[in-house]
């Protein structure tokens, strides 16, 4: 049973496979952890010893920001965006995509699922 | 380094002439300027500039927080009206 930063791990997944479901770990840095912990990359989560995650734990610990820590402090780079008033700040307020993007089509990512209007009588018999 | 990194913040020198001729009078005047894509550094804290946005000049007060930012963020160059459709939608859906 591995739980690191409030996540549990895949138990049958290679270890660096598993430390990426923690918010904050990537490939690379999953292996960088490791590579200081001084763990193989190949070994299962099932497989690790309490030592072993103890090694994990302080790394990420010391390194790293994961998890709520992150995530907080994502949020409130974006509210500092909002809060001054930048462009970019208006732009996350609204739900739209910050860089320029084009948002006569596409960018449905940031505006979510599609919203139909209305429209003239032929759309809106189409219903 | 990122090249970009290298190459350092764009400034617009007489505009930093403008407020450092400001500092040592110790004065606040409204800036007017035109170079939206001047980082704001350190020394701009405190000032007001009016940014041009194409059409007027935004007042912009420059506070902490602002640093590192471009004078043109503060500036808006859009204004965006409802949509034709839209007051009616708000009528008949209710959000």
């Amino acid at each position: 049973m591995a739980r690191i930063a409030g996540v549990d791990l895949p138990k049958n997944k290679r270890v660096v496979i598993g430390l990426t479901t923690i918010f904050g770990i990537g490939i690379p840095t999953s292996q960088r952890i490791l590579a200081k912990a001084g763990i193989s990359e190949d070994k299962k989560v099932s497989q690790l010893t309490d030592d072993e995650v103890n090694h994990i734990r302080n790394e990420i610990s010391n390194e790293i920001k994961v998890e709520g820590a992150l995530k907080s402090e994502v949020a409130m780079n974006i509210k500092r965006l909002m809060d001054i008033g930048t462009y970019r700040g208006k732009r996350h307020r609204k739900g739209l995509p910050l860089r320029g993007q084009r948002t006569r089509t596409n960018a449905r990512t940031r505006k979510g699922k599609k919203k139909t209007v209305a429209g003239k009588k032929k759309a809106a018999a189409k219903k | 380094m990122s090249r970009s990194l290298k190459k350092g913040p764009y400034l617009d020198f007489g505009l930093i002439e403008k407020i450092e001729k400001l500092n040592t009078q110790k004065q606040k005047k409204v800036i007017k300027t035109w170079s939206r894509s001047c980082t704001i550094t350190p020394d701009f804290v405190g000032h007001t500039f009016a940014v041009h946005n194409g059409n007027k000049f935004i007042p912009v007060y420059v506070s902490e927080n602002m640093v590192g930012h471009k004078l043109g963020e503060f500036s808006h160059t859009r204004t965006f009206r409802a949509h034709s459709g839209q007051r009616k939608e708000e009528k008949a859906g209710g959000k």
